[in-house]
């Protein structure tokens, strides 16, 4: 019941950039109001030739991509498609087989440590402490970061206000609904502002208005000028993104933006789009 | 530097909201004290004896009433047949049977020499070894009162001329627990520290958040500082209150520098973080953390000497224990605690324990990974 006092502040107090009512208004807004962000063509995140295999087994075959600075970068694929495996490359939590990858203008290999400054992590598994309080979870993530104990507590309060958390403060992560926790996990994961956030699978198992309300996170920070790096299965989601890449079997068979995509494979959603790729990938086996 | 005080803040937040921890810390070592330190002695109090009188005689029943007299033993069954006391034995219930043959008396008189049979329940040796040394000493009680009764006193003397008056130092009582809590001490600090840090670090794997740590900036050795040290400090405490409990309620004696007794303890508990760490760091589950400990632990503590003195093992087991942390703790905490040792005493097992916790620790931290 709580929450649900929580839930109805958010929706009211703060500006909801894509209107949370309308289901698909948000996107074509989105899109139309893309250009308001600092999206350029400085590439932020460049992987030439990347390879990692497991044994015989090949997750990750030469892929090659850019991610420009600022933008939302989808990164799509079915289930065991080698997407996290990327992701966790990216940000330096395994090591490549071979390749190139350059992440915010650092080498991933020898400048391992920077690249952690400068990126922020969410994964599909749960990344709070449970039995800390909500406060606590912020402290801990925000002291190991380096950030001073008074900018710790200036930073926590704006973003407990943000998300309309001020009263749940001292509760504990245990006893908060799931959509709540994803929320404050994003939150925590940019707490450094980092220059690129990767998302691995952040919105699974959560309902719609949740994941809407999540999204609406998403383009706050990308209009502060972080660049977004996000995995995901649900395909309204990829039409939020300013470009998306599709992997199919490790290797990537499409990066567009959603609306060249569905031109180029004559699709009218990109749930269409990403059936027709993989079914592709059924038809080589 | 910083990076780890906010980890050291979490960690201790996460064992105090434990609503298991507050138990751990402050009742299980009573218990352990009180249970193990009463139950695990070797001292042996009522020797469950059947007694085969067949002489019948009033020289084979005072040497019955010396065994009835001794707080040692206790005579449970009489009977005239082998048999029936050999079945007692397998009952087990008793666990040494006395035969005086006929004639025992007579013979004593006669001949000056006499045969009695002991036979002991010798299925654990060390506790037979015991039950024999005692029935020899009750027996040769009963031939030196022979002795002062059947002859002169002159005599006598020049049969006495040899006496040995033995002075126990360091346990002139030879208390049983004065020599057990020292020990129980140890395994106490061995089991908090070794058990939490194993699981601790694996917990983090389990639940996924070690993910969340390792895109951060932190290094290897900050965290893992942060990690171990909240179960240092707990450790110490741990000790603290057992010397405490100790104290009160068995008046064990401290006899040496309480500085020593914690500067030792503390390299030993790096030790022992160091194993729990390393584990940790070859685990993916707090279920196989738990078993791999264990499995270390059982060997660490039944080769200790603790129960069984190190000097009585074959060479090699004493070669093994040289990497038994265990081991050179319990020798130092009883040299300090009994005997008062000093640090020049002590100093060899000191120094082991020294290189051994760089040497774990260092292996730990580099087995650790962030990347993989």
């Amino acid at each position: 019941m709580l929450y649900g006092a929580y839930e109805y502040r958010k929706l009211t107090t703060s500006p909801a950039p894509f209107g949370e009512g309308a289901g698909g208004g948000a996107i074509e807004q989105r899109t139309a109001n893309g250009e308001q962000r600092m999206t350029n063509n400085e590439n932020i995140i460049t992987v030439r030739n990347l390879v990692k295999k497991f044994g015989h087994f090949v997750a990750n075959d030469h892929l090659n991509f850019e991610v420009r600075k600022g933008e939302i970068f989808g990164f799509l694929g079915a289930n065991g498609a080698g997407k996290t495996t990327t992701i966790r490359i990216l940000c330096g939590l395994s090591y490549p087989t071979s390749g190139e990858v350059n992440v915010a203008g650092l080498d991933i290999y020898r400048q391992r440590n920077l690249v952690k400054r400068n990126i922020g992590y969410m994964s599909q598994r749960f990344s709070l402490y449970d039995d800390l309080t909500v406060y606590e979870n912020i402290r801990f993530y925000a002291g190991i970061y380096g950030l001073g104990r008074k900018e710790i507590v200036t930073k926590a309060e704006v973003l407990m206000n943000r998300l309309g958390l001020e009263a749940a403060r001292d509760k504990l992560i245990r006893d908060l609904p799931q959509g709540w926790k994803q929320k404050l996990a994003f939150s925590v994961a940019i707490i450094h502002d980092p220059k690129i956030v990767f998302l691995d699978e952040p919105t699974g198992g959560v309902d719609p208005i949740t994941r809407r309300q999540f999204w609406n996170l998403i383009f706050e920070a990308a209009r502060e000028g972080i660049t977004i790096f996000v995995t995901t299965h649900y395909m309204d989601e990829a039409e939020y993104c300013d470009r998306v890449t599709i992997m199919v079997d490790g290797k990537i068979s499409a990066l567009d933006t959603p609306s060249e995509l569905k031109k180029t494979y004559a699709a009218a959603n990109m749930n269409e789009v990403f059936l027709k790729l993989a079914r592709t990938a059924i038809n080589e086996e | 530097m910083n990076t780890i005080l906010f980890i050291i803040q979490k960690e201790f937040i996460q064992v105090f909201r434990n609503r298991m921890m507050m138990p751990i810390i402050f009742v299980v070592p009573i218990v352990q004290l009180i249970i193990l330190v009463h139950a695990a002695t070797f001292e042996m109090k009522n020797i469950k004896v059947s007694v085969i009188d067949l002489d019948m005689s009033s020289s084979s029943r005072k040497m019955v009433s010396k065994f009835q007299g001794s707080p040692f033993f206790l005579v449970k069954h009489t009977s005239f047949s082998e048999k029936e006391a050999q079945t007692e034995m397998k009952k087990g219930n008793v666990d040494l049977i006395l035969q005086i043959p006929y004639g025992f008396e007579r013979r004593l008189v006669k001949e000056n020499t006499a045969k009695v049979q002991v036979v002991v329940n010798a299925i654990n040796g060390a506790s037979a070894g015991l039950i024999n040394a005692y029935t020899t000493m009750i027996i040769l009680d009963f031939n030196r009162e022979l002795l002062i009764d059947w002859l002169t006193p002159g005599m006598l003397a020049a049969t006495q001329n040899i006496t040995i008056s033995t002075s126990y130092w360091y346990n002139p009582k030879l208390n049983y627990k004065t020599y057990m809590v020292p020990g129980i001490l140890c395994l106490l600090v061995t089991i908090i520290s070794f058990l939490l840090s194993g699981m601790n670090i694996v917990r983090e794997k389990e639940i996924g958040t070690i993910e969340q740590i390792n895109v951060t900036p932190i290094r290897k050795v900050e965290f893992i500082t942060g990690k171990l040290m909240p179960f240092w400090i707990i450790a110490l405490f741990e000790l603290a209150f057992g010397l405490l409990i100790g104290k009160l309620l068995f008046s064990i004696p401290i006899i040496g520098s309480l500085w020593l007794i914690f500067l030792s303890a503390g390299v030993y508990i790096f030790v022992i973080l160091g194993f729990g760490l390393l584990i940790s760091t070859m685990t993916n589950t707090q279920q196989q953390s738990m078993l791999v400990s264990f499995f270390f632990m059982v060997i660490f503590i039944l080769m200790s000497g603790l129960f069984t003195s190190i000097e009585s093992m074959p060479v090699w087991a004493q070669n093994l224990d040289r990497i038994n942390p265990i081991a050179y703790f319990i020798r130092i905490m009883r040299m300090v605690m009994l005997k008062g040792s000093d640090f020049h005493d002590i100093r060899e097992s000191f120094y082991s324990l020294v290189v051994y916790a760089v040497a774990i620790i260092s292996f730990a931290v580099w087995r650790y990974r962030k990347v993989t």
